[in-house]
């Protein structure tokens, strides 16, 4: 029972940097996803004089993946009444050109902007609709929002380091007796501090595997599934391999740099 | 014969504290057995801690094993710790570690092979009659025992020195006499210098001794 106590509040805190870690990949990888969303609906419409080839538009800007010509056809059925076919005709030749424009990314406000002017500079194209105004609601919104998430885990990380750091002196403090018999038989530093990196490593192991556990648990669960898919997002929650891998290493990093500091800091007795 | 202890012009004080020895100089032949004796309060224990490198030097030289301890740096007392036996009046053993793991201590540290250990602390055990005791921890023993399972660890990795801080201080006979054996086979057989802090020389003891006594902060020879 003692054992488990002892480890529990630096496992506990452990836990609580790499879910705070995880959240953050999880609302960065969400981002991205909504991002490639908004991007592949959003689009820039530009008015031409002339007729431009898609290479000519793709030199404007090299943020440019795709550009299709609108039809002017719904235009022209607006002025259907009373325009005899020949005039009709004659009107579709003098209409200017209507192009949609695909972007390769969901755009930044400074990267609208150059865009926007660097197509107001071609001398063919008379006008440029960049819908600016919803796009940098829903930028801001996005960078609002991870903003956010960011601080909140920064937070977590720091309070929960200082934790752990407090329940690494705590230990030292349970073991000073014991180092201080080691030291008096002549053991090197590493060997009188072996139990606290022992203890350091094996509970930065078991947060770690918790964290898998809760993660795989969290990836498996209906109701956060749905969530995404309500928001037309489809996200890896946790990469079993690569994820764990960040988790545990972080873990054990940590925990071995904090002992070390410990240790470091410890004023060696005679 | 080459000298285990040399020490010249030899002071201690605790920091901010008065000279407890002052200008001492004495040398220690290896292989010898020595008693320091002297008043409560003299400085007894303050020399031996200074002997094992607790207590560093306020002025002059000591020599220990070839090791100058005015100035050491940590490895090197490390180093010479590893190859000293020393025996606690506190005993100083660790309580949430066996009294088997206990005795294997110095030979941990000094690298020792797993079978070599094992062999080492079963023959000890048998020595200071604790055998049966092996798998028990050190508050479930009396003092005597404790002191005991102490003077095992102290011999454990045949060290080239003994320092020992009135080591039957509060025993009884069987477990004071154990002791004393064993500090007289130590001496006697492996020809390990052994240096003793006790109020009271034993009668009983079979092997030549050196006797210095310390009073007002000097060092004298009695025999």
């Amino acid at each position: 029972m003692q054992s488990i106590k002892n480890h529990l509040s630096l496992v506990l805190a452990l836990l609580s940097i790499l879910f705070s870690m995880q959240v953050f990949i999880i609302a960065e990888r969400s981002i991205e996803a909504y991002k490639e969303n908004l991007a592949n609906n959003y689009s820039v419409v530009v008015v031409s004089k002339k007729t431009l080839s898609k290479e000519d538009i793709a030199k404007i800007n090299p943020l440019i993946a795709e550009s299709f010509e609108l039809s002017p056809d719904h235009v022209i059925k607006r002025l259907d009444s009373g325009i005899d076919a020949k005039n009709t005709e004659l009107l579709k030749v003098t209409l200017p050109r209507f192009y949609k424009l695909s972007l390769k990314h969901y755009p930044s406000p400074s990267e609208i902007q150059k865009l926007t002017k660097e197509l107001r500079n071609h001398a063919a194209i008379k006008k440029v609709e960049d819908f600016s105004h919803s796009h940098d609601t829903t930028y801001k919104l996005l960078l609002l929002f991870k903003g956010m998430v960011t601080v909140f885990s920064v937070c977590i990380f720091v309070v929960t380091t200082l934790l752990v750091f407090k329940e690494l002196r705590i230990w030292q403090f349970k073991h000073s007796e014991r180092m201080s018999i080691m030291g008096l038989f002549g053991a090197p530093m590493w060997l009188r501090s072996a139990v606290l990196f022992r203890l350091a490593i094996m509970d930065a192991i078991i947060a770690s595997a918790l964290s898998y556990v809760i993660f795989k648990g969290i990836e498996s669960n209906e109701w956060i599934i749905s969530q995404f898919q309500s928001i037309g997002i489809e996200i890896v929650i946790f990469d079993s391999i690569g994820d764990f891998f960040k988790l545990a290493s972080v873990a054990i990093v940590l925990s071995i740099v904090l002992a070390s500091l410990i240790v470091v800091w410890h004023k060696e007795e005679v | 014969m080459d000298k285990v202890i040399v020490a010249k012009n030899l002071s201690l004080s605790y920091s901010g504290h008065e000279t407890i020895i002052n200008q001492a100089s004495f040398d220690i032949t290896s292989g010898s057995f020595v008693f320091i004796t002297g008043a409560s309060g003299s400085g007894k224990s303050t020399l031996l801690k200074s002997l094992y490198g607790a207590l560093k030097p306020q002025q002059g030289s000591l020599i220990v094993g070839g090791v100058e301890l005015n100035g050491v740096t940590r490895s090197k007392l490390n180093f010479l710790r590893r190859h000293l036996g020393i025996v606690f009046q506190d005993y100083k053993l660790v309580k949430e570690w066996t009294i088997e793991k206990n005795i294997m201590l110095p030979l941990i540290i000094n690298g020792y092979e797993k079978s070599v250990t094992q062999n080492q602390v079963d023959s000890l055990l048998k020595h200071v009659r604790l055998k049966h005791q092996a798998g028990k921890f050190p508050l479930e023993l009396s003092g005597g025992e404790q002191q005991r399972v102490a003077m095992a660890r102290a011999l454990s990795h045949n060290p080239i020195l003994i320092l020992a801080d009135e080591p039957t201080g509060n025993l009884d006979d069987y477990s004071s006499g154990l002791i004393w054996n064993l500090l007289e086979g130590a001496n006697t057989q492996l020809k390990t210098t052994v240096i003793v802090v006790t109020h009271h020389i034993p009668e009983s003891l079979n092997v030549d001794y050196k006797h210095f006594h310390i009073e007002y902060g000097s060092i004298y020879a009695v025999n």
